[in-house]
């Protein structure tokens, strides 16, 4: 147990808690790309899901959508946004990192928000609009209530997605908890990696947490549904 | 900043991969054992707990949450625990690899079991079929789909994540993302995060198609058309 021991002399050492290599700049550099990341993507994504559900338009690509962004590494996609940043003239860091972030997360916010609309029961939608509804009523008014629990699944398997894959960032010289790990397996400070490690768990672990009481709280009572699942980066 | 946009705008080297046919050739092989030693011994362990939570039902529960917690932690963040304790060695790279397959394949596997047809059950049950052979010959084939599914959904989630175990010495075919990474202001570089990724990318798709392949012929009472 002689790790153990390290890994609280590194959680109790006050160096770790200061400055940019400390503990609270790192956490709240990752939970600020992470926010930021994730918001961006959520306002690419959602509006555009539940409008092209409410409209009946592109099942197909959805499930195309879906299917590819599964099968490309997160990896792969942290590596390749480097090379297109620098492209752009964004240079290394903190753009690449945000990218990648992005790509990532449009993908689950995007495919939930289209099957939670395209799910509604029609019966409830040709109600509403039997009792004169105008569309944009029945969608925001009756379509997002009933579809909310499986539109913040989508938002809930993003961010846990986009924590994971923040870690990554130290890669393309980004900040955030990776560097903890990365720069650990670089010096063999395995105290440190572990810590690092530790910490991101932590991250992902409490999102999920808190994604999910928001889930329960949004569902109507009386609305049951598979819970759905992301991809682990 | 310039000289690494002029550098990295002369465009993808075939040269390169002319020059390292055998080193990628190696490297898909490693991915594909790397992700094949996962699949299997992923369906060993959750066809086990899976057993169980079907046996003993309170036991479900807990299963999926301890394997939901296995699934939410980082890769990378696994690796980091498991490096100081096993090593930057196979080990390190299957048991994360396969606590990842965990919780999907228990999922598809007991799902797949409950929605057998009651009726088909009693009927199995009447004519005297023991619990055992109830399992293998009758639930078992049924839910093979269901499973299969989760097969598919593992494979690909496994396939994407092996690049990440070039941080701990492996990787597959990441090991040239990762070198691709490393020099990433040359032109050689963007070629090896291209060309990791795209042949992660077809061999995911092609290893998803060839067990929806599998799965059709497994379940030849699925394509029986009805009526005919």
């Amino acid at each position: 147990m002689e790790l153990a021991s390290e890994v609280i002399a590194w959680f109790v050492d006050p160096v770790n808690w200061q400055g940019i290599d400390g503990i609270p700049n790192r956490v709240w550099e990752h939970v600020q790309m992470t926010a930021f990341s994730t918001a961006a993507a959520a306002l690419l994504s959602i509006p555009l899901g539940v409008w092209l559900a409410h409209r009946r338009i592109g099942g197909v690509v959805v499930v195309a959508i879906v299917n590819i962004g599964r099968a490309i590494p997160s990896f792969a996609i942290v590596a390749i946004s480097l090379p297109i940043s620098i492209r752009l003239g964004l240079g290394l860091g903190f753009w690449p990192t945000l990218l990648a972030l992005l790509f990532l997360a449009v993908p689950p916010m995007f495919a939930n928000a289209y099957a939670g609309i395209a799910g509604v029961d029609p019966a409830l939608v040709e109600a509403a609009r039997g009792m004169g509804l105008k569309e944009r009523q029945v969608m925001t008014g009756i379509e997002l209530p009933v579809a909310l629990p499986i539109v913040l699944a989508g938002v809930r398997i993003a961010t846990v997605q986009v924590i994971a894959t923040a870690t990554l960032g130290a890669l393309v010289a980004w900040g955030g908890l990776g560097r903890y790990i990365i720069d650990g397996f670089s010096t063999q400070n395995m105290a440190e990696v572990f810590a690092g490690g530790l910490l991101v768990a932590l991250l992902a672990v409490v999102a999920e947490l808190l994604f999910s009481a928001l889930e329960k709280r949004a569902t109507p009572v009386g609305i049951q549904y598979d819970e759905p699942i992301g991809i682990p980066k | 900043m310039r000289s690494f946009a002029q550098a990295s705008s002369t465009g993808f080297r075939w040269d390169w991969v002319g020059n390292n046919l055998d080193d990628i050739w190696d490297r898909t092989l490693e991915h594909m054992l790397l992700t094949l030693i996962a699949i299997g011994a992923g369906l060993v362990i959750s066809l086990a707990l899976s057993l169980v939570s079907l046996r003993w039902r309170p036991l479900y529960q807990p299963v999926t949450w301890v394997t939901g917690v296995m699934y939410t932690i980082p890769s990378l963040a696994l690796f980091a625990f498991l490096v100081p304790i096993t090593g930057l060695t196979i080990t390190t790279a299957e048991i994360g690899l396969i606590s990842y397959t965990l919780l999907i394949l228990i999922r598809n596997i007991v799902t797949g079991i409950d929605e057998v047809p009651q009726d088909v059950i009693e009927s199995a049950v009447g004519m005297g079929y023991t619990r055992r052979r109830r399992f293998i010959e009758i639930e078992l084939p049924l839910a093979l789909p269901v499973i299969v599914t989760g097969i598919r959904l593992a494979t690909v989630t496994v396939i994407g994540l092996v690049t990440v175990t070039s941080l701990i010495g492996l990787g597959g075919l990441g090991f040239f993302i990762l070198r691709g990474l490393q020099n990433f202001s040359s032109p050689i570089g963007t070629t090896q995060i291209i060309v990791g990724t795209a042949l992660s990318i077809v061999l995911a798709v092609v290893v998803d198609l060839s067990l929806a392949g599998v799965e059709r012929l497994l379940t030849p009472w699925k394509r029986r058309k009805v009526g005919v």
